[in-house]
């Protein structure tokens, strides 16, 4: 038992399984620990305390881009109280997210990069005490042009604020085409061209970062913290600690207050957390002030595009011609994959036959950006979302019909190799279309007052791990007791979205049993199997196919030792309700505990795994490894606005969204997520961004929750939720993403439902009172109503790799190696 | 370094007379948090802007953040551990579980003792006097949505009715 199936067929997850039959999946059960949740009895991070626990405090670059000319600790370790201090000398070795961007370090060495850069660390018996200490630390910086924008990165080639990357201040640019643009858009009858911007805004966790460590008298290092990726963070540990072993660091995930991408890097303060305890021999607790939050950041890139499109009279999309920049701020993070996926999701929604990408990610003095939900694929789901809206104007079409008309096909590859699944958005636009009124209300509602409609689509899960390995991205270990308790052991991380709760699930449903009495295990590296982290929206689908794959393990294991004992054939054995019988004679059965000693008294101690891998992606070119997933979720949405035409000043009243899930494996907590998307994406279209004062050295404008805007209960309007369930045969029961997908139409249709109210265009995210006013106002005085960007930076890119489309012939890689390939195959052939 | 300063008073903390010394520049919610180990009570901000850490100090919601602990020594300071009565949730905290309307849970403590607050004044608050009331308490999971319904079923549930979930909220439409 347990070792991995590689090659899962398909089918192989029961995406077919009628809903009906089904005991525990789908119903709207209370999470599994709903309690804990509700009694405040769940342990956060910052929840957690040991005896001679020591606090520790980072102290912060207050200047953008420097060099470090020396740093004086002296007074600080004077002080009473003070047990420790670091500096970066002590943590030589960089760290990163991506293998292609190890630029961070635990502690600033030479340079910092943005205010907010740690330069040193400061344990002391109290907050307050280690506060102070830092506060005298006496730091020397020779300062640097700071770089502000992505328009400042690319005209300032130096200084440079990292010496890896493209050049100058480009990280990273890439170019990539899909079939024939040209003759694209040479079919094209209309073409048109737009420029958008899409402002960063940032996660806004309620919960600040909070880490505590500890070395214990046997050498061993344990790390609790609010990370959503305890085996990444577990990875950087052993890179930036060692020689100590990996085996012996143990990271244990908490219970995330709320994550949303924002805890899916390895972050300086858990480094150097760990660092501190292994130099005091004392537990350190870091909890991060807010304002410290807004500089971890992580969150959402600003992102300037140009989109070039030909359609013809139907709105097909014959030719797209795509540019995104990306400002990055000062560390890679996940920016490399973030770039790609400005690009990579374009070809999911609707058909695209010529495919054109180009994305370049800029260094900037600000707080590093990376994956917020959604990651990197709401700034160009904006950009064509309102680009559509335009052409349907343009065409005279209406904009539902004409999406409907272009809808990308089930079971399809697209330009750039993604292989489609199930595909429910047709049903989801049919939904909103209805509950909206669409029909009747579009274009007819006074002045001031609109509707807006949007589409998406996202991954569930990326189809790549963030390391290049062949091993599982989910493993999943049961242990049958013999009191009849199962133990789910799993590596993933509850933060919020109940993954513990979908193991239950899913375990219960296979074997019969009620999922509150199952013991669940998770996120903790010396406990439970890998499984990489909750982030991409991959955590039903792969830690649900683990589970499932270990529970039909198990089941096999009991239903032979009970068909032995009650000379049953096993394919008339029934697992329901705590028992195990015979589906032709009911009475004729033991209870599932009798089931397990059965099977212990037979073969010894019982216990199964699980793995799952994602299916081998189409995408064989480079920069193809961002993007496949096993399948994609779909979303439509409709937004109801109330515009002011005098001041610009909005209200939304109602949402309607659809969203295409595969199967629902709990329906209440989907629905919860499908909310909690719109939410989030509603604050992202109506007023979040993250802003710096470039004539103030680069600081944030805002660190705070008063001052970030948010939307509170005042805010949120109501929302009609559906759920549409296409089973997919890659998900456990056909289940798809539901976390993130939902965010993604609610920008475009806001600003697309301002244009349906009073008549301009807002191609900005967020679209602020302000910019609908100056765009009323600019069209009142004859200009163009509409407020955006009007120009891109010039950027040197690469040549492009050009792949074939699947309908031109194409096999995936670029066109070079087909050749190549040929070629060698020929020379392959000849030498047989 | 600091003086043996510590202040020794006593507060009825969920009901239970409890005395405790603690440094007289903590706010409640440290002395919570901190000095009582009762860790439901979360911060999100310190600064009174994200409504984490609501509890009731004589049944009145307030900031736990900006509040000394010195200027409510002696008075009843209810907390989300005091909640349930034994093994049997407050009907807030059952229609929350029911719901879904605590996913991540880190705002919840504070929303359930606001919300406590508001049904003791109002047994059948309209949606808009939920919002109202909430209206201090961040939540970035939720959309709030699941909160209101949460609240309006055990407002109905308070109230003696026999409520269940509407289907399209456990459901969809």
């Amino acid at each position: 038992m347990g070792t991995d199936r590689k090659d899962t067929p398909v089918g192989r997850w029961r995406h077919d399984v009628p809903t009906e039959s089904l005991r525990v999946v789908r119903q709207p059960l209370r999470k599994v620990d709903a309690r804990s949740k509700v009694t405040g009895i769940t342990r956060f991070a910052d929840d957690l305390t040991l005896p001679r626990m020591l606090h520790m405090k980072l102290l912060r670059s207050t200047v953008a881009h420097a060099r470090i000319v020396s740093i004086d600790t002296a007074a600080a370790e004077a002080m009473p109280g003070v047990h420790g201090v670091l500096l970066g000398n002590v943590m030589p070795n960089p760290f990163g997210i991506l293998p292609v961007s190890q630029d961070e370090h635990a502690l600033c060495i030479e340079k910092v990069r943005m205010i907010g850069d740690p330069v040193a660390a400061v344990a002391a018996v109290d907050e307050q005490t280690a506060w102070e200490a830092c506060r005298k630390i006496a730091v020397e910086y020779e300062e640097l042009t700071p770089i502000h924008t992505i328009h400042d990165a690319a005209a300032q080639p130096e200084p440079r604020i990292h010496d890896y990357g493209v050049g100058g201040n480009v990280h990273r640019a890439e170019n990539l085409e899909f079939g024939d643009l040209a003759q694209g858009f040479a079919e094209a009858d209309h073409v048109r061209e737009d420029l958008f911007f899409f402002e960063g805004n940032t996660h806004l966790p309620m919960e600040q970062h909070a880490t505590l460590a500890l070395f214990d008298a046997d050498e061993r290092l344990t790390v609790w913290s609010s990370t959503q990726t305890p085996h990444y963070l577990h990875r950087a540990l052993a890179k930036v600690l060692a020689p100590l072993p990996a085996c012996r660091i143990r990271v244990i995930a908490c219970p995330n207050g709320g994550g949303f991408g924002g805890k899916s890097d390895p972050f300086n303060h858990e480094i150097c957390a760990a660092k501190m305890a292994m130099i005091t021999g004392r537990p350190i607790k870091i909890c991060l002030t807010r304002e410290e939050v807004f500089y971890c950041h992580r969150g959402r890139h600003p992102v300037l595009m140009k989109s070039r499109i030909g359609v013809d009279k139907s709105g097909a999309i014959t030719a797209l011609d795509f540019e995104s920049y990306l400002d990055g701020g000062s560390y890679g993070s996940y920016g490399v994959a973030s770039t790609f996926y400005t690009g990579a999701l374009q070809t999911v929604t609707y058909t695209v036959q010529n495919y054109h990408f180009r994305g370049a990610r800029f260094f900037t003095n600000k707080a590093p950006c990376g994956p917020k939900r959604g990651h990197g694929t709401p700034q160009p789901r904006f950009a064509l979302e309102v680009q559509l809206d335009k052409i349907a104007v343009d065409l005279g079409l209406d904009p539902a019909d004409m999406r409907m008309a272009n809808l990308a096909p089930a079971e399809s590859l697209t330009a750039n190799f993604l292989r489609i699944g199930s595909m429910g958005l047709g049903a989801c636009i049919d939904k909103v279309v209805a509950g909206s009124g669409w029909r009747e209300r579009r274009g007819k509602l006074p002045h001031g007052r609109g509707l807006g409609i949007a589409c998406a689509s996202y991954l569930s899960g990326a189809g790549l791990p963030i390391y290049w390995n062949s091993m599982p991205h989910s493993g999943v270990q049961l242990q049958l007791d013999r009191s009849g308790l199962v133990t789910v052991f799993c590596g993933s991380t509850d933060i919020g979205q109940g993954s513990d709760s979908i193991l239950a699930y899913i375990v219960a449903e296979v074997l019969g049993l009620d999922p509150f009495d199952l013991r669940i295990v998770t996120s903790d590296t010396d406990l439970t199997p890998v499984d990489l982290g909750s982030y991409s929206s991959r955590v039903t689908v792969m830690s649900g196919n683990a589970a499932m794959q270990a529970a039909e393990r198990a089941r096999e294991v009991l239903a032979k030792a009970v068909a032995e004992q009650l000379e049953v054939p096993v394919g008339r054995l029934v697992f329901a309700e705590g028992r195990v019988f015979d589906t032709e004679d009911p009475d004729r059965g033991v209870s599932f505990v009798e089931a397990v000693v059965a099977a212990e008294s037979r073969w010894g101690t019982v216990g199964t795994t699980g793995s799952y891998r994602p299916p081998k992606s189409a995408a064989r070119f480079k920069g193809g490894g961002v993007g496949p997933s096993p399948s994609y979720s779909y979303t439509a949405a409709v937004v109801e606005v109330d515009v002011d035409p005098e001041t610009g000043i909005y209200t939304v009243p109602k949402i309607w969204v659809a969203h295409d899930l595969g199967r629902a494996i709990n329906a209440a907590l989907a629905v919860g997520q499908v909310e909690g998307s719109v939410y989030m994406g509603l604050g992202e279209a109506m007023m979040e961004e993250m802003a710096y004062r470039p004539s103030r050295f680069g600081v944030h404008k805002i660190p705070s929750m008063l001052e970030y805007k948010s939307p509170t209960t005042m805010e949120m309007p109501d929302v009609v939720t559906y759920l549409v369930e296409d089973p997919d045969p890659n998900g456990p029961y056909g289940a798809k993403e539901v976390g993130q997908g939902p965010l993604l139409p609610i920008m475009p249709a806001v600003a697309n439902a301002v244009f349906d109210a009073v008549g301009v265009r807002v191609d900005e995210v967020p679209v602020t009172p302000e910019k609908v006013f100056a765009a009323l106002q600019a069209a009142q005085s004859g200009k163009s109503g509409r407020f955006g960007p009007t120009k891109t930076p010039d950027v040197e890119w690469p040549a492009p790799r050009r792949v074939r489309t699947p309908w031109q012939g194409g096999t995936g890689v670029e066109v070079e190696r087909e050749s190549q390939n040929e070629a060698a195959g020929v020379a392959g052939k000849k030498g047989a | 370094m600091s003086q043996p300063s510590k202040l020794l008073a006593e507060f009825a903390v969920n009901g239970e007379a409890t005395q405790v010394a603690f440094d007289g520049y903590k706010t409640l919610l440290e002395l919570l948090r901190e000095d009582l180990g009762l860790t439901g009570t979360k911060h999100g901000c310190e600064l009174g802007e994200c409504g984490a850490c609501a509890v009731l100090v004589d049944g009145t919601p307030v900031l736990s953040c900006l509040v000394l602990a010195q200027e409510v020594i002696g008075r009843a300071i209810r907390t989300v551990e005091g909640m349930a009565e034994g093994p049997t949730l407050h009907p807030l905290q059952d229609a929350f579980a029911d719901l879904g309307a605590a996913q991540c849970g880190y705002c919840t403590p504070g929303i359930l003792l606001t919300a406590e607050a508001l049904l003791r004044d109002d047994p059948a608050p309209s949606r808009e006097k939920i919002r109202d009331a909430l209206a201090g308490n961040l939540c970035r999971c939720t959309g709030y949505l699941k909160i209101f319904e949460a609240v309006e079923l055990a407002a109905a549930r308070q109230r003696g009715e026999t409520a269940a979930p509407r289907p399209e909220t456990i459901y969809g439409h």
